[in-house]
């Protein structure tokens, strides 16, 4: 690793100014990205802004009818927390599916998103459970948040303060992870709303379907949601298969295989939250 | 540069002056030549180098030492007391966990972190835990054996420790 500088704020104001006196330094969050990637010499920050030391980046909360979770939470928390894993048990069982322990004990919510890895998880979460990004200077909602491959809506030197989601217990998330790497080949993460009444509301959007892994950054799949407004069933999405043309060809996979791993993913999980719905001890 | 870290060391309270860039894996062998702490790959995939900072398990290669000032770390060498191997030590020699017993250190790091979580776990459950470390010879069925024989064990001796002494009362 190069040499460089590291300093620990307490506060977003004072890492603010830090990041504004030194225009080449980097946040360091769970590091679990940003210092492979640093030993690699890829990446050479004259310093480091440790977000460990910021007491408001932290914890989950309820605000209203809706769960804020703060941009330094780990991985871990959120698939312990149980809160998430009865408002939002989609999120919570991906969390519990990133990585390895290791890496879920130090990694962030705040860093993965900051990172915007097409291959991440969240991402698909994040659009799919229509969550909003905070940062220090404004909210951002997901479905304009990630821009590219490894791009997203923030500034240069914008902190992401913390992640809020509305409360969806019927959600969940499957993917089809590389073996070697855990990343997701292909993950499908959907959502359902429910009106007051408990009932799923007839809207256009009371489903969503979001994919990451497959393309070079995460996207919805409209036909499928529409589809399943009509009909939430396994079946009613069985011929929807999205363009292979459009998809990552790597060396880990073909487009037309991920093409039809989207499908497969996106039915196994509509059929998790069937089994969710009629047996709740069922969530993944 | 460098900058003044103290910690809690496997219970010693400790300080050492650290360049910004030391890893928590170097600073570990290299400053306090605590050398069961295996660095197998430097790049966060075998979990040979696991250790724990505040009771969870976390890659020592993909940490920095200056991220562990006021932690409490705890290695492989802070598991045995007195010339007695802690109870997933043993286990790993009695059920032949280990052949070159490279990994070994990590595996039994990543054990007790799995432990807290699930006191009695199934085969199913420690596989899936030990995503994160890699071993190049046992093959892990021994190895998956060992874990759930070390934590059967370490809820005997939590038995044991809850009940009263009986000798306890005689004077
Ligand atoms: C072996 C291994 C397996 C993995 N498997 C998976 C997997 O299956 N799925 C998956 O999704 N991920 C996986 N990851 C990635 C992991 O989830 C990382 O933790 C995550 O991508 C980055 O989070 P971090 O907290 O470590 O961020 P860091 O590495 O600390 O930071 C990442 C980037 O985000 C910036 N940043 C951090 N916090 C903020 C903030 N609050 N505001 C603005 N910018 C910020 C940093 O400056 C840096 O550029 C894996 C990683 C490893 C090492
Ligand atoms: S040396 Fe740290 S994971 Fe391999
Ligand atoms: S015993 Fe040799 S690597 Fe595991």
């Amino acid at each position: 690793m190069y040499s460089f500088g590291y300093f620990r704020p307490s506060s977003v104001e004072e890492a603010l100014t830090k990041l504004n006196e030194a225009p080449e330094a980097k946040m360091l969050a769970g590091g679990q990205t940003l210092l492979p990637t640093m030993k690699q010499r890829l990446a050479r920050p004259s310093d480091l802004i440790d977000l460990a030391g910021i007491e408001s980046l932290r914890g989950i909360r309820r605000e209203g009818h809706r769960i804020r979770i703060g941009a330094m939470v780990r991985h871990s928390k959120i698939a312990e927390s149980s809160d998430i894993r009865q408002s939002l048990p989609g999120l919570a069982a991906l969390a519990a599916d990133i990585g390895d322990p290791q890496v879920r004990n130090l990694g962030t919510i705040g860093g993965s998103v900051a990172n915007a890895d097409p291959a991440a998880d969240y991402p698909a979460a994040l659009v799919a459970l229509d969550a909003i990004v905070h940062t220090h200077a404004r909210d951002l909602p997901a479905d304009t948040f990630f821009t590219g491959m490894f791009e997203t809506a923030l500034d240069e030197r914008e902190i992401i303060t913390g992640i809020s989601f509305p409360l969806r217990p019927l959600c969940a998330y499957r993917k089809f992870p590389n073996p070697a790497s855990r990343y997701p080949l292909v993950g499908v993460f959907i959502a359902r709303a429910l009106n007051e009444a408990g009932d799923h509301e007839r809207v256009s959007d009371a489903v969503r379907v979001a994919v990451t892994g497959a393309g070079s950054s995460v996207f919805r799949v409209r036909e499928m949601e529409k589809a399943l407004c009509e009909s939430f069933t396994p079946e009613a999405i069985s011929e929807i298969s999205v363009a292979a043309d459009d998809l990552n060809s790597d060396i880990h996979a073909g487009g037309e295989y991920r093409a039809h791993l989207i499908t497969v993913m996106a039915m196994r999980a509509v059929a998790d939250i069937i089994a969710a719905r009629s047996n709740p001890s069922l969530v993944r | 540069m460098s900058i003044d870290i103290s910690l809690d060391l496997n219970g010693d309270a400790v300080s050492a002056t650290v360049e910004e860039r030391t890893l928590l894996a170097s600073l570990l062998r290299d400053r306090f030549r605590l050398t069961g702490t295996h660095i197998g790959c430097d790049t966060s995939q075998c979990g040979a180098c696991v250790v724990h900072v505040d009771g969870r398990s976390v890659k020592s290669c993909a940490m920095l030492a200056v991220q562990v000032d006021g932690c409490e770390v705890r290695t492989i060498e802070g598991l045995a007391s007195d010339g007695v191997l802690h109870p997933m030590q043993q286990a790993f020699q009695d059920h032949h966990g280990l052949q070159c017993g490279f990994c070994t250190p990590g595996m039994i790091m990543s054990a007790l972190d799995l432990v807290r979580h699930h006191p009695q776990p199934d085969e199913a459950t420690v596989r899936r835990w030990l995503e994160g470390n890699l071993c190049r010879c046992t093959g892990y069925h021994n190895i998956v054996k060992a874990i759930i024989a070390g934590a059967k064990e370490m809820q005997k001796e939590m038995q044991k420790a809850d009940r009263p002494d009986p000798t306890a009362a005689i004077d």
